[in-house]
């Protein structure tokens, strides 16, 4: 399939336009001068990261990712910026010329093994039944039969985590702390 | 007209028109029954002269009044963001009318993962209330934000759990086919089908009551706008058609909340003894007045109970429901592999 074919398809324009809105706003993410538009740029990225996942019939993923990293991870974001401090003009604090060389390192890495990985495992297979997203339970079978192992462990990382979380942000008290909180 | 029907975009648009007049009046019609039941509640008159008799009108009056309004922007402000925010509360709550059946085959679009995709599209306007909140430049504002996305991630989590027992009972996320497992009826073998799950599944009925009130911001949990001390919070620097998308957002929220609530564990559409070809027609009637009782009960808990202590509130959804619902789900799972 040569590219004039694939432009051909509106379909891929659809892609393509998604695609730049998502690149667009992770580029507003890290440029961005201003604590809370960066998180707001984030969920930009991620709602169409959503879309594009969308558009692979991936209802399950997409939807997951709306719930969990739109409706949770990025509302804890704002919650701890804005009970914190969050002003509403630019930083320019933010943005650090030295750091960028590094960045680019590291995210130009990133993209190859990222872009390696999934030609490597993919090659030139293409998504057949576009259109009929997988039902759940079909979905629910592969994640709780065949990959319960993985799922498992995953969940168990997760409260390894959790757990390694609660301890660092909570700090016991000593006896004399202990005495004086009893008091009042 | 055949060939019109089949046309995806025709057909696309034709939802698109209907659910966009529908918002405003299912708006309309619980707002209304708003300032009429609290009248009553407090032994008063509530809207009297606007449209000649019981006030009908008096919620259109008020939003012409608000649509003359000039669109005012504080100075410190951020302008976008501030613009915005209204936009994307009112996003959460037309998105989820996509999922919600009014009868056999009267629904937008049946999603597989009907009622995970409403609860995921429901959390966006978290974001909307947050962005409300900080980008008007006001401390009321900054707090009620504040305050509103503390309790919509606390009662987000039992909203979620409460109806997992509902999906796991279904053996389905589909909302038609969530009904579809509540309908039963009387044969010679005495009762066959399922049964309403707010039966079996009273406890998950009651944590989703609660945790939806709580995503409502409706008293007992309407700490995020307390008049009496955040002078409205996040919407202290709203005015004009922007107070106005929210104002919408919020009642037509009630309804759409309602239905969710109602398909779930009051049967949706379905009722017991009405003929299926019957049902075509009478479906959204029941769904309607199963939705009117419990917008009824919304509105008179607002002049039931005072309103919760932040920290009180806090406890409730940590410490009491999100445990409870967990042992809701322990409990269910294991009856349906028992049973």
């Amino acid at each position: 399939m040569t590219f004039a074919d694939w432009l051909s398809d509106p379909v891929n324009w659809v892609y393509l336009a998604i695609g730049a809105a998502v690149v667009a706003s992770a580029f507003r993410v890290v440029t961005s001068q201003n604590v809370v538009h960066a998180a707001l740029f984030l969920v930009a990225t991620l709602a169409g990261t959503a879309a594009l996942f969308l558009m692979m019939s991936a209802e399950f993923v997409a939807w997951t990712l709306v719930l969990v990293y739109i409706g949770a991870v990025i509302v804890l974001f704002l919650f701890g910026i804005m009970i914190t401090r969050a002003p509403l003009n630019v930083e320019p604090g933010l943005d650090n010329p030295k750091a960028r060389p590094l960045a680019a390192v590291v995210s130009l890495g990133l993209f190859v093994l990222l872009a390696y990985t999934s030609l490597q495992a993919f090659g030139s297979d293409q998504l057949t039944d576009v259109g009929t997203p997988t039902d759940t339970v079909t979905l629910a079978e592969s994640l709780i039969v065949r990959f319960v192992l993985p799922f498992e462990i995953v969940g168990f990382v997760l409260l390894a985590a959790l757990v390694g979380g609660i301890t660092i942000a909570r700090r016991d008290l000593t006896p004399v702390e202990e005495e004086e909180r009893g008091a009042v | 007209m055949e060939a019109l029907l089949d046309n995806f975009w025709v057909v696309l648009l034709g939802k698109v028109l209907i659910v966009a007049a529908l918002i405003p009046a299912a708006g309309l019609a619980v707002g209304f029954a708003e300032l009429k039941l609290s009248a009553k509640m407090q032994n008063r008159m509530g809207p009297y002269f606007a449209g000649g008799r019981w006030g009908w009108a008096q919620l259109l009056a008020d939003g012409i009044k608000f649509f003359q309004k000039e669109d005012l922007i504080p100075e410190d402000a951020d302008e976008p963001v501030f613009k915005f925010a209204p936009a994307l509360v009112l996003l959460g709550t037309v998105a989820l009318f996509v999922v919600v059946p009014f009868g056999p085959g009267l629904i937008v679009q049946d999603l597989d993962i009907g009622i995970f995709y409403a609860l995921a599209i429901s959390s966006i306007s978290t974001i909307g209330v947050l962005m409300a909140g900080w980008s008007s430049a006001n401390k009321y504002s900054l707090i009620g934000g504040l305050r509103a996305a503390g309790q919509l991630i606390a009662y987000e989590l039992p909203l979620v759990l409460a109806t997992v027992g509902v999906v796991v009972m279904a053996g389905t996320m589909s909302l038609d086919g969530i009904v579809q497992a509540q309908a039963g009826w009387f044969s010679e073998t005495g009762w066959t089908g399922g049964l309403p799950f707010v039966i079996p599944q009273l406890i998950g009925f009651v944590i989703f009551f609660i945790a939806a009130l709580a995503e409502l911001t409706r008293t007992p949990f309407d700490m995020p706008i307390a008049e009496s001390e955040l002078v409205m919070g996040y919407l202290t620097e709203y005015s004009g058609f922007r107070f106005l998308f929210f104002f919408l957002a919020e009642f037509a929220n009630m309804f759409t909340l309602s239905a969710i609530a109602a398909t779930l564990f009051l049967g949706g559409y379905w009722a017991p003894f009405i003929p299926d070809d019957v049902l075509q027609f009478a479906g959204p009637i029941i769904l309607i007045s199963k939705v009117a009782i419990l917008v009824f009960i919304i509105i008179w808990f607002r002049w039931t109970f005072p309103r919760f202590r932040e920290d009180q509130l806090q406890t409730l959804a940590w410490k009491f429901l999100i445990p409870l619902s967990l042992v809701n789900i322990i409990g269910t799972a294991i009856l349906k592999v028992v049973i």
